[in-house]
């Protein structure tokens, strides 16, 4: 790979700070659901409770979140009210929605820098849903891998400009990968936790 | 149970201290010229594992086959023998011979292999030279800095044309630089020469330098990418 594609390849991984959390917020509402049906408003209460720290969502993120995954048949309104005031639905999830759910859980993001509120996000769901969280940081520690020894490959081969970028690069997913392994390390503490 | 093509490999080792496990149900191998580092948290059974691939250590139970013979039906003479003559190691520290000078600390195994002092020390030379430490010939062991020394010790280890070299984080007392260019040199060689390499190793950037990575916990090793 010649130098210009390599360093746009990585400038445009590596400055594009998390985006990935706004997209997957539809996958962390299902999740939610996965332990009952819930309003739209207690589903954002929970959300913001358990990963909004500093970005509350808003009220119609929620919504259009919602109407996107009834659109795609991964939840389903299980009950509407609307005592006196406005109509709200109670949603639950839908089976297409659990798989859904599970794809994403056990796919391993593409290991870039900046993306541990994503993973951190994952580990919480994964330990809230009782699926493998040791699991999933296992395949994300294999793929950061995967991603660093392609970079060394390209750096044993490259000029000093190469070397350079692609140490950059490398010194960024080591710290994800210590933190991946501290993680690992701190999962039961951490399921005792959030999920008390 | 042994994987096809492999040139060391070992199934199902047990090894115990005391009432420690240290190895429970470990399996492993590596291909002729491949590069595999072995990782985990301190106290998984890394070492003990190596130790046992390389017939420094007899497991409790399980095998090891190189390159078609088992381990633990030679006599102790005859893992020496093969030690010396097929395998090659690089370690943390403390390795050099402090009495003997550094060319002569790589032209060991050659002489142990029953290679004249003359020939021993000119095929020396030559893998210092490739580890660009040839300078350092007369100097001892203790007159060198710590990144120096390790890449005597990686010539030392490649000079007799092992089939085999391990090393037990060979970059563990270096600084990024120094560990860099010390794996650079060291899987550039073994690459070159067919050499396979068990690389145990705690730092991510020092396995990325290897073709496979195994993982070891709890005494049991797997093997992420091909476990999936
Ligand atoms: N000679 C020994 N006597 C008693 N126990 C031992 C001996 N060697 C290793 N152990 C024990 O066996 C277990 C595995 O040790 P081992 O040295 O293989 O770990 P390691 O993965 O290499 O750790 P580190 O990353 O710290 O080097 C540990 O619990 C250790 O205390
Ligand atoms: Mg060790």
């Amino acid at each position: 790979m010649g130098r210009g594609r390599l360093s746009d390849a990585y400038t445009s991984g590596v400055y594009t700070p998390c985006t990935v959390l706004l997209m997957s917020i539809g996958h962390t509402l299902l999740g939610l659901l996965e332990s009952g049906p819930r309003h739209g408003y207690d589903l954002k209460r929970t959300f913001d409770e358990k990963f909004g720290q500093d970005r509350p969502l808003h009220y119609g993120q929620v919504y259009s979140t919602m109407s996107r995954l009834l659109k795609n048949g991964l939840v389903e309104v299980d009950g509407v009210e609307s005592e006196g005031g406005p109509e709200r639905k109670r949603y639950a999830i839908t089976d297409a929605g659990i798989t859904d759910v599970s794809q994403w859980l056990a796919q391993p993001e593409k290991p870039e820098p900046y993306l541990q509120s994503t993973l951190y996000t994952k580990v919480v769901l994964a330990l809230l849903t009782d699926r493998s969280a040791a699991g999933l940081l296992d395949t994300q520690r294999s793929a950061h891998l995967r991603m660093m020894r392609i970079l060394t490959d390209r750096k044993r081969q490259g000029d000093l400009a190469d070397q350079l970028i692609c140490d950059h690069a490398l010194f960024h997913l080591e710290a994800d990968l210590r933190w991946l392994e501290l993680t690992a390390a701190r999962l039961d503490q951490l399921a005792k936790v959030v999920a008390p | 149970m042994i994987p096809e093509g492999s040139l060391l490999a070992a199934h199902d080792l047990r090894k115990t201290y005391g009432s420690t496990p240290a190895l429970d149900g470990a399996s492993f191998s590596v291909h002729p010229g491949e590069v595999v580092a072995v990782m985990g948290p301190s106290g998984s059974g890394k070492s003990t594992l190596l130790h046992c691939l390389a017939g420094i250590i007899t497991p409790d139970s399980g095998t090891i086959t190189y390159a078609g013979r088992e381990l633990s039906a030679m006599s102790d003479a005859e893992r020496s023998a093969l030690r010396r003559s097929d395998f090659g190691f690089v370690f943390q520290f403390g390795q050099l011979v402090p009495e003997l000078t550094c060319v002569e600390n790589v032209a060991l195994p050659l002489r142990l292999n029953g290679v004249k002092r003359k020939a021993a020390e000119r095929t020396a030379l030559e893998w210092m030279e490739r580890l660009e430490v040839d300078d350092l010939g007369p100097q001892r062991p203790g007159e060198v800095s710590g990144g120096q020394g390790q890449r005597v010790a990686v010539a030392r280890a490649l000079a007799a044309s092992p089939k085999v070299i391990f090393a037990d984080e060979p970059t563990g007392a270096l600084d990024s630089l120094n560990g860099e260019r010390v794996m650079e040199l060291l899987t550039e060689a073994a690459r070159s020469a067919n050499v396979a390499v068990v690389l145990v190793t705690h730092e991510a950037r020092v396995a990325a330098y290897s073709d496979r990575d195994v993982t070891v916990r709890d005494g049991r090793a797997r093997d992420l990418e091909h476990a999936v």
